[in-house]
């Protein structure tokens, strides 16, 4: 091979309100203080990561009924957190994941469109869908969508969002105080869409922002998400986050991007991992079986079990055998308002084969949930995650990693002391950043360089 | 130094930040920075100087389309300030470089999701410690709600419409599910218990069940209860639609009477109000809001005005009584309002770059030495600085 090396992106997820994110360690602070969002930011800055990642969730999730209550629980809005932590960072870009589903593209264009003012050009939007009635019931429109349309919905939120970044071309404000014209353009942010799901026109009212457009993401992973990706994104945030697997994605996605006249380093891909990093690779993977451990306690071990069962397992020891009756396959669904129920397709099945498992190996329910769980996808030490990941990204299983510790707000100290220097010294990791814009780390081009109206 | 004892005499002070100021030629003075319109530095600058002079609060203007000269319908003007950014996010953006000073973005509430504003506020909250308002504003512009294409506006001739009523009575019941979303969390929520594995007592986290003529709302927020409990809520009225609206849901209504008659006559009404409201032993602020052209010679003041309204090719109009003069002057007038049973004023500086150092810096001392005004920050919440304490969770005095 004798291509250069590729630089290696690197980004930080705040950890989530999901059972990887591990509350009862004594270091774990708080997940909606100021103070852990700031600290966790300065940390990925200070390591020289590309930007920080917040997910989103918009009704509090439930389970047979009643909020569930293991793991952690709230969170703040995206927009106006990522606005107070540009003022506390410099460089590091801001990605917000934001529902095309509960928004209007008026008002989440404005909001973008002043993160980026307000950031000197560090927003990014995580574009993402979803139709149940369920997070509906939160929202003056309520749950309207039809599951189908969620795609076509998302996309023309998107376009539309874009008509309206472009409504303003960077050149209107003139603020000429001798002359008394503040604009050169009357019309300046005129807008016209007419569409299936948006019929809207006037006049946006935020000017072109430093970055013209912020940077999209998209996290589906179907064949609807990764075409929609390949037409509109910037970068995905995936899942496939395993050798094999991120190579088969990788391929995939970027082989479609031909069709839609764009060459591959148009679209990154940044699968989501893990990591359990200690002095030595011994060490790492003892840590790493600790934190699976405290991952899943045996109420959370009962908990997943009954999204496969779909029923009430309260009355099972965590630390017994499995349960002998069958899943219950009914429309009902014991969860709500998270994405794992649609994991399991088919769960008599599922649940076939985790009996096998349990008795081949003496499981108990916990030690199963433990095992058939995610491993972190990294693990040693600071020598063996650096290698580990410059061999994915230089081998196409990505451009990246969507870094996604398992402690708040401190779990990526460690990597951003150990692991950063060793990736700055094998030449793939940047020592200082590119440009002020989240677009400069991330080597895409600005919305207008190759259009007649840039004038730098 | 010492805070300063609560006086009896002592009123509040906020100013409002709006572009380069509320003067539409504001923009055209030297020290106004019209081309760092739309950058952070530009909004720190001005909050830091509102912190210098120890005022309660900023608030600062917002709306879902440009700008306009015409009450209802959008221009075409190039001679003015267009475009803004979300004041929401300018207020959280200033946040961590501030450490007393109130926050009170301006929000419209017509076309939006009271469930979105109540996080984004709670939010707020959080990221000032304690210092978040939430200005209120309805919008009937039918341009505006183009903007949105999910419902037409009734054309209205005068804000006097039952369409204006209605879109009151919309915004009340967006206010009562926004407070309903702010307490959906007890503040002992987040229990951390490792014996049983739980990370919240969901005996604690209330569905708030909204149900109003125009929405519903399901709960509970996704952000737990705020810092200030119920951070504070304020709107401006011009008559009894709107004053009604401040009686029944606002911590703070912004009045504007030209003279004391008018003070004792609009705040006479809206205590009324208040009391058939059923919150008569409530603290409700009524603060006086004043457009001000502040030198420290009377004639300097007006002959700004006079270049002010050359360069707009028009006498200056506002729906607030307009000062010209010193800041004794001011502090004269604001004592005669403040007997006229006003608590507190919400300044519009004419040009922000003058006349906001000149509130800070002028107006701030001649009240202090009166002692009319504090010289010191008492209180690192907005609440404690204009005297609410932080009020019971509702869903827990019913739970309990």
């Amino acid at each position: 091979m004798s291509r250069p090396l590729k630089q290696i992106h690197l980004a930080a997820h705040f950890p989530g309100v999901n059972n990887t994110t591990v509350w009862s360690d004594p270091e774990a602070g708080s997940h909606i203080e100021f103070a852990s969002f700031a600290h966790f930011a300065r940390t990925a800055e200070r390591a020289k990561f590309d930007f920080l990642f917040l997910a989103e969730g918009l009704r509090l999730r439930e389970h047979g009924g009643r909020i569930y209550d293991l793991d952690v629980v709230g969170r703040p809005d995206t927009f106006t957190v990522l606005a107070a932590l540009a003022a506390v960072t410099e460089h590091l870009g801001l990605t917000g994941t934001i529902n095309s589903t509960f928004n209007e593209p008026y008002e989440v264009a404005r909001q973008f469109a002043s993160l980026d003012h307000l950031s000197g050009g560090r927003s990014a939007w995580n574009v993402v869908t979803s139709w149940d009635a369920f997070t509906g019931e939160n929202f003056r429109r309520g749950g309207f969508l039809p599951q189908e349309e969620r795609y076509s919905r998302a996309k023309e939120f998107l376009a539309t969002a874009q008509e309206l970044f472009d409504s303003w071309h960077g050149d209107e404000i003139l603020a000429d105080q001798a002359s008394g014209e503040f604009l050169r353009d009357a019309r300046a942010g005129s807008f016209v869409h007419t569409g299936q799901h948006f019929d809207i026109h006037g006049r946006f009212n935020v000017p072109r922002s430093p970055q013209g457009r912020p940077v999209v993401f998209q996290a589906g992973d179907s064949e609807e998400g990764r075409e929609f990706a390949a037409s509109a994104a910037d970068a995905i945030f995936s899942r496939h986050a395993t050798l094999d697997e991120g190579r088969a994605f990788y391929t995939d996605v970027k082989n479609r991007l031909a069709k839609y006249g764009r060459t591959p380093d148009q679209l990154l891909i940044l699968p989501a991992a893990s990591f359990a990093l200690a002095d030595t690779d011994a060490e790492a993977e003892e840590l790493a079986r600790i934190v699976r451990r405290r991952q899943v306690s045996g109420a959370t071990a009962l908990k997943h079990l009954e999204f496969v069962w779909n029923r009430d397992l309260s009355s099972y020891d965590p630390d017994g055998p499995l349960p002998d009756i069958d899943p219950d396959v009914s429309d009902h669904h014991i969860a709500k308002g998270r994405a794992q129920v649609r994991m399991y397709r088919d769960p008599l099945a599922t649940a076939r084969e985790w009996r096998e498992l349990a008795a081949a190996h003496h499981w108990s329910i916990r030690d199963l949930v433990i095992h058939t769980g995610n491993r972190q996808n990294f693990i040693g030490s600071p020598q063996t995650i650096a290698r580990t990941i410059n061999e994915y990204v230089q081998s196409d299983a990505s451009d990246g990693f969507i870094l996604v510790p398992h402690i708040t707000p401190t779990g990526l100290d460690a990597f951003a002391d150990k692991v950063v220097p060793l990736l700055q010294e094998q030449g793939v990791f940047r020592t200082e950043y590119e440009g002020p814009t989240l677009r400069h780390q991330l080597g895409l081009a600005h919305p207008d360089d190759d259009s007649a109206r840039r004038v730098a | 130094m010492s805070p300063s004892p609560a006086l009896s005499s002592a009123l509040h002070l906020a100013v409002a930040l709006d572009g380069t100021g509320w003067h539409p030629a504001s923009w055209r003075e030297p020290v106004a920075r019209p081309r760092e319109l739309f950058t952070a530095g530009y909004w720190a600058d001005l909050v830091a100087e509102a912190e210098r002079g120890l005022l309660d609060f900023v608030t600062i203007e917002d709306g879902l389309g440009p700008q306009s000269s015409h009450a209802l319908d959008p221009d075409e003007r190039t001679d003015q300030v267009r475009g803004r950014l979300d004041a929401v996010l300018i207020a959280s953006r200033v946040a961590p470089l501030t450490r007393h000073i109130g926050l009170v973005p301006t929000a419209v509430v017509t076309h939006t999701e009271p469930f979105h504003l109540s996080k984004a506020i709670a939010t707020l909250d959080y990221v000032s410690t304690g210092r978040a308002g939430l200005r209120v504003q309805i919008t009937a512009r039918p341009n505006e709600a183009a903007h949105f294409g999910r419902r037409t506006v009734p054309r209205i001739e005068t804000y006097d419409s039952p369409v204006v009523a209605d879109l009151f009575d919309e915004a009340a019941d967006h206010v009562e599910a926004v407070r309903r979303l702010w307490d959906s969390w007890e503040d002992d929520a987040e229990i951390r218990d490792a014996a049983t594995g739980r990370f919240v007592d969901r005996d604690k986290l209330h569905h708030i069940d909204f149900e109003g003529k125009h929405f519903s709302v399901k709960g509970p927020s996704i952000t737990p209860r705020p810092p200030q409990g119920q951070p504070l809520v304020t709107a401006l009225g011009h008559q009894s639609v709107p004053y009604r609206f401040i009686a029944r849901q606002a911590d703070i209504g912004h009045i504007t009477p030209q003279d004391t008659d008018q003070a004792r006559a609009i705040v006479a009404e809206i205590r009324a109000e208040q009391e058939s409201a059923g919150r008569s032993g409530e603290l409700l602020h009524l603060f006086g809001d004043m457009e001000v052209f502040l030198d420290d010679d009377p004639a300097e003041a007006a002959a700004r005005r006079d270049r002010l309204d050359t360069l707009a090719g028009e006498p200056y109009r506002s729906d607030a009584r307009v000062f010209t003069g010193t800041p004794a002057q001011l502090a004269d007038l604001l004592t005669e309002f403040r007997e006229a049973g006003l608590t507190g004023f919400r300044l519009r500086p004419a040009v922000l770059g003058h006349d906001l150092p000149a509130i800070t810096r002028g107006l701030v001392p001649e009240l202090q030495r009166r002692g009319a005004f504090r010289t010191a920050y008492e209180s690192g919440t907005l609440r404690g600085l204009l005297g609410f304490r932080r009020p019971a969770n509702r869903y827990a005095a019913t739970s309990a």
